[in-house]
């Protein structure tokens, strides 16, 4: 152990210890900007640094291990002049147009500004003398350089996490900027439009793109019948915005929020969810018998998960060559949207062209995945509008609902119910349980034998899992599966995928199933999620998902009665014909650079 | 105070059998070596003036089979053109002492960090470089050197962002510790060095700690080689005792007309005529990588000023606030005092800015700022103002 004294109070802290942690130890508030928890140590803000009794310079307490002896002071004069000018400099070039600003009230450096640099600053304005780009090309997000304060949370984000380096420092000096490759728009470069750089950024530079307004336009247009889809993550996240604490599930809360918002049907993605794996259970094991009994050479394995978007855009820039391996399953999301303007239109007798189609998801990539050519199997754009779980909150908060005191309701009937299995997608791992408490149930007419339906070996935080399933008491239809073993793998974070995938390339995998989830956590670390984020964050959002999956009466998604239903009077079976035009997909290989 | 007077040396371009000299490094301990270097009071001759027998001595305490020497020729400091003079003419020199500092630290990779603007210089060092493998090789030493070249930027002369720009990252400096000596160019231990320190290491061996420790002052040992330029009828390269008082130094290279002396760059210090005399050339006074620029009457020191802040707000990484911000903030101050925009008392707030930089800056270049600025606003105030 190391001893230490901060502001006169001995502390003994493990070796490697920042000064930072030991005091947040003593309960002593040291403010940082640069600093993430989910990001390597950078020190480049400036903002903590704190006075080291016997040192020549202050010193950056997120930067420096605690060493034995040490005597750190975090608020003498010299540490409050420092503290001061540094968050003047940072506003000197940051253009704070606060009250018109996306991020205002959530911006960090505004709340640094709040507590050290009130007044009048003596510096001079910075922001004119460099010209900006604002890049709106991408549909998921804006890159506002003038609000841009060098801290590089978001090219940590991009390159630790994420494997991709959309994002990168670019220039010295006063030219030092966040760039793209070759200062393209974001439009055009690799970027995966995960958002997991919007979804650190301290202040303004990078914000979700918001559709917020076209969608209070479509409610208040009585010709438009509008509907809403909500993704599994929200409920356990939507709460953060709302005033609750990390992990708290408001499912019940947010259908009322959104009734009264004026959204004419709140249906759920959670019912897609469930429809993925009818026909990504499926199509799993007719590729397993295309190969194993017809012995089609062409069948590629492993197969993986099309959920996330994020990772599709991944696989078709990086990893082109294996696109045949992708389920063409589309996401909930676009099955969804397929069926809205379809199936849920007959049924309502609404005229397809007059139905507004919204989903509210914890992802920034939706918007793009939303865009999509090939997302108008319809007829129609399929999802016309994709909100982030942040824009909902804000909108909630528009309307002025005071969401704590809600009433609790159910969806809406049709394509509204849901099992538990449609709940964990949420989850990193959600979708191979699901589909496997499925797939394992046709195969064997048995339940996947684990205590309570729990796959255990395939939840957690893990980089990448992989779990083995001995398929054992295999049906009449099924019986060339006898013994098999099923391997499947699952990898959260696009760094931990490109793992999976470099094996993958090498011909090493030896896995038959691998779901990937873009975001660190799955889809309740995604980029539209609630600010902040962090690990301990996201287990307790991972938490709320697995109980709320407890709670569910039905949790496998074949005994789904809406997704029965469905089937039985418009989709056929599984891989049906008309399953094949609305609810599967294909993907383009894209340039690597 | 302890003064030597203007003395001229040569040492650093003696010419030696480099084949003698590391024949007998080779048959010495690495703590001998590490000693003799030690009791010579040898101090880095980039400018910070960290003592080079310690920088060895914790590199050599490192158990790691893999460690490195690298050679700091990323000379980019204004007014320093000394070590392409080195590499230039005693190149041999140079590569002796990576060897003999190889041996010191038990290191068998040696680094030159070459500055990208010597290009020029590459093909022959490369050839001198070749046969001086062969003559060591046949010493019996196992030590190879490689050259890196850097690509303009000042801040890779920074030890770490020079490591970060060897690995083939952006040159911004990292957080210390680590310092080198443990975690240095690839996570190994390093032991980083100025291509004079090197030079002057090889020399302490070959002519013993004692002879060389008897020049120059208690905090400032040894001779050292000046870049001399501005209003000088002598601009060169001059290698001197330390010691000598800038007044000392005036006389022999000023024209006549010296009103001020810039020692150790951008990043140094402005002495002002008035504090000639008593002002020491060397660690207990004003130190020095090298740089010595004089300016003579006729010259602006709000020009000069501006000028070495113009540089550094180009030069900054950009990485941490201070410094990038800090520097643009002091060229656009000094710009509206002179044009009377803002009251000249604004300069006050800027010398407390120039403070911030000093001591919340990650590295050297953003802690360095302030020297130059607060040794000409407070010298030369009025030509500031007016």
């Amino acid at each position: 152990m190391i001893n230490l004294s901060i502001n006169n109070q001995r502390v003994s802290v493990q070796q490697g210890t920042t000064v930072l942690d030991a005091a947040r130890r003593l309960n002593i508030n040291i403010p940082t900007l640069c600093n993430h928890p989910d990001l390597c140590v950078a020190g480049n803000c400036r903002v903590c640094v704190v006075e080291q009794t016997g040192a020549r310079t202050l010193i950056a307490a997120c930067a420096m291990p605690a060493a034995e002896g040490m005597d750190i002071h975090t608020n003498t004069l010299k540490v409050r002049n420092a503290r001061k000018h540094i968050v003047e400099l940072l506003l000197s070039e940051h253009r704070s147009d606060c009250t018109k600003c996306y991020k205002n009230q959530k911006c960090e450096l505004q709340a640094l500004a709040n507590e050290f640099a009130f007044g009048d600053t003596i510096f001079l304005d910075l922001v004119e003398d460099h010209p900006y780009t604002i890049d709106r090309s991408s549909p998921s997000f804006i890159k506002d350089d003038s609000k841009c304060i060098h801290c590089q949370r978001c090219v940590r984000t991009c390159t630790e996490l994420q494997h991709i380096s959309a994002i990168a420092v670019a220039n010295k000096g006063m030219l030092q900027k966040i760039s793209s490759f070759h200062d393209r728009p974001m439009s055009h470069v690799v970027c995966t439009n995960c958002g997991q750089c919007v979804n650190r950024c301290p202040t303004g530079a990078l914000v979700e793109k918001t559709y917020i307004d076209q969608v209070w336009d479509a409610i208040y247009d009585k010709e438009k019948h509008v509907i809403v889809q909500t993704a599994p993550a929200v409920r356990v996240a939507l709460g953060e915005d709302l005033g609750y604490d990390p992990g708290e599930r408001v499912t019940g809360k947010m259908v009322t929020a959104l009734r009264q918002l004026g959204f004419d049907s709140i249906l759920d993605t959670d019912f897609t969810a469930d429809l993925t794996i009818m026909e990504e259970g499926t199509e799993l094991l007719t590729r397993l018998r295309k190969a194993l009994v017809d012995g089609d050479k062409k069948i590629a394995f492993p197969m993986f998960t099309s959920c996330s978007p994020g990772w599709i855009k991944f696989i078709e820039h990086k990893y082109p060559e294996f696109l045949h391996n992708l389920s063409t399953c589309k996401s909930p999301q676009q099955m969804f949207g397929a069926l809205a303007k379809t199936f849920y239109a007959q049924k309502m007798k609404l005229d397809p062209s007059k139905v507004v189609s919204v989903s509210i998801m914890p992802c920034t990539a939706k918007k793009y995945e939303a865009d999509r050519p090939e997302m108008r199997a319809s007829g129609y754009k399929d999802i016309d509008y994709v909100l982030t779980t942040r824009e909902l909150a804000v909108m909630i908060k528009q309307a002025g609902i005071d969401f704590r005191n809600l009433e609790s309701a159910k969806y809406d009937s049709i394509m509204g119910d849901s099992t538990g299995a449609g709940v964990i997608f949420g989850a990193t791992g959600g979708v191979m349980e699901a589909a496997l408490r499925t797939a394992y149930e046709i195969v064997t007419g048995k339940e996947v034998p684990f205590t309570n339906l729990n796959i255990t070996p395939v939840r957690g935080m893990e980089g990448v899992k992989e779990a083995t399933i001995k398929i054992e008491g295999c049906t009449k239809d099924w019986k060339f599966l006898e013994g098999a073993e099923l391997k499947v793998a699952i990898a959260h974070g696009l760094v931990n995928a490109n793992k999976i995938m470099k094996e993958v390339r090498k011909g090493k995998s030896p896995y038959h199933f691998i779901e990937i989830m873009a975001c660190p956590g799955g889809c309740l670390g995604g980029g539209g999620q609630p600010i902040p984020t962090s690990m301990e964050i996201r287990k307790k959002r991972m938490k709320a998902i697995y109980s709320e999956d407890e709670h569910m009466v039905l949790r496998k998604s074949h005994e789904n009665p809406d997704v029965i239903a469905i089937y039985k009077e418009f989709l056929g079976k599984p891989n049906s014909h008309v399953a094949h035009e609305l609810l599967h997909t294909h993907y383009v290989e894209r340039e690597s650079y | 105070m302890e003064k030597r007077g203007l003395n001229k040396v040569d040492l650093i371009f003696e010419k030696v059998d480099s084949k003698e000299v590391l024949t007998k490094a080779y048959k010495m301990k690495s703590d001998e070596i590490i000693q003799q270097v030690l009791d010579s009071g040898l101090k880095g001759r980039g400018g910070a003036g960290f003592p080079t027998g310690l920088k060895w001595k914790y590199t050599a305490a490192v158990k790691e089979p893999e460690k490195y020497i690298v050679c700091n020729a990323d000379e980019g400091e204004p007014g320093t053109f000394k070590d392409r003079e080195i590499l230039d003419k005693v190149a041999y020199k140079v590569y002796g002492g990576m060897v003999i500092a190889g041996k010191a630290i038990g290191a068998k990779h040696g680094i030159v960090y070459l500055r990208g603007e010597y290009r020029f210089l590459l093909p022959q060092l490369m050839k001198e470089l070749e046969s001086f493998h062969k003559m060591i090789d046949g010493i019996g030493y196992d030590f190879k050197i490689n050259y890196c070249l850097g690509s303009g930027a000042y801040i890779c002369g920074e030890e770490s962002a020079l490591f970060e720009s060897v690995e083939g990252g952006r040159g911004e400096p990292r957080n210390k510790p680590p310092y080198p000596t443990t975690s240095g160019v690839f996570g190994k231990p390093t032991s980083i060095n100025n291509v004079e320190t090197l030079v002057t290491a090889m020399m302490i061996i070959r002519h013993g700690p004692e002879s060389y420790s008897q020049l120059g002052t208690k905090d400032s040992r040894g001779s050292k080689v000046f870049s001399i330029s501005g209003d000088t009828p002598t601009p060169g390269i001059f290698e001197l005792e330390l010691g000598m008082s800038v007044q000392e130094f005036v006389n022999e290279f000023g024209d006549g007309d010296t009103k001020a002396v810039q020692v150790g760059g951008a990043s140094g210090f402005c002495v002002p005529r008035k504090k000639f005399a008593y002002t020491v050339i060397g660690f207990e006074g004003v130190p020095t990588g090298g740089s010595m620029k004089l300016f003579n009457s006729s010259r602006s020191m709000y020009n000069v000023l501006h000028n070495y802040l113009d540089f550094f707000a180009e030069e900054s990484c950009g990485q941490c606030t201070p410094c990038r911000v800090g520097c643009q903030q002091l060229v656009k101050g000094v710009e509206k005092v002179k044009k009377g925009e803002v009251k000249s008392t604004y300069l006050n707030e800027l010398l407390k800015l120039a403070d911030t930089m000093k001591v919340a800056s990650k590295c050297g270049l953003g802690q360095s700022v302030g020297n130059a600025f607060r040794t000409i606003v407070e010298n030369f105030r009025e030509e500031i103002i007016y």
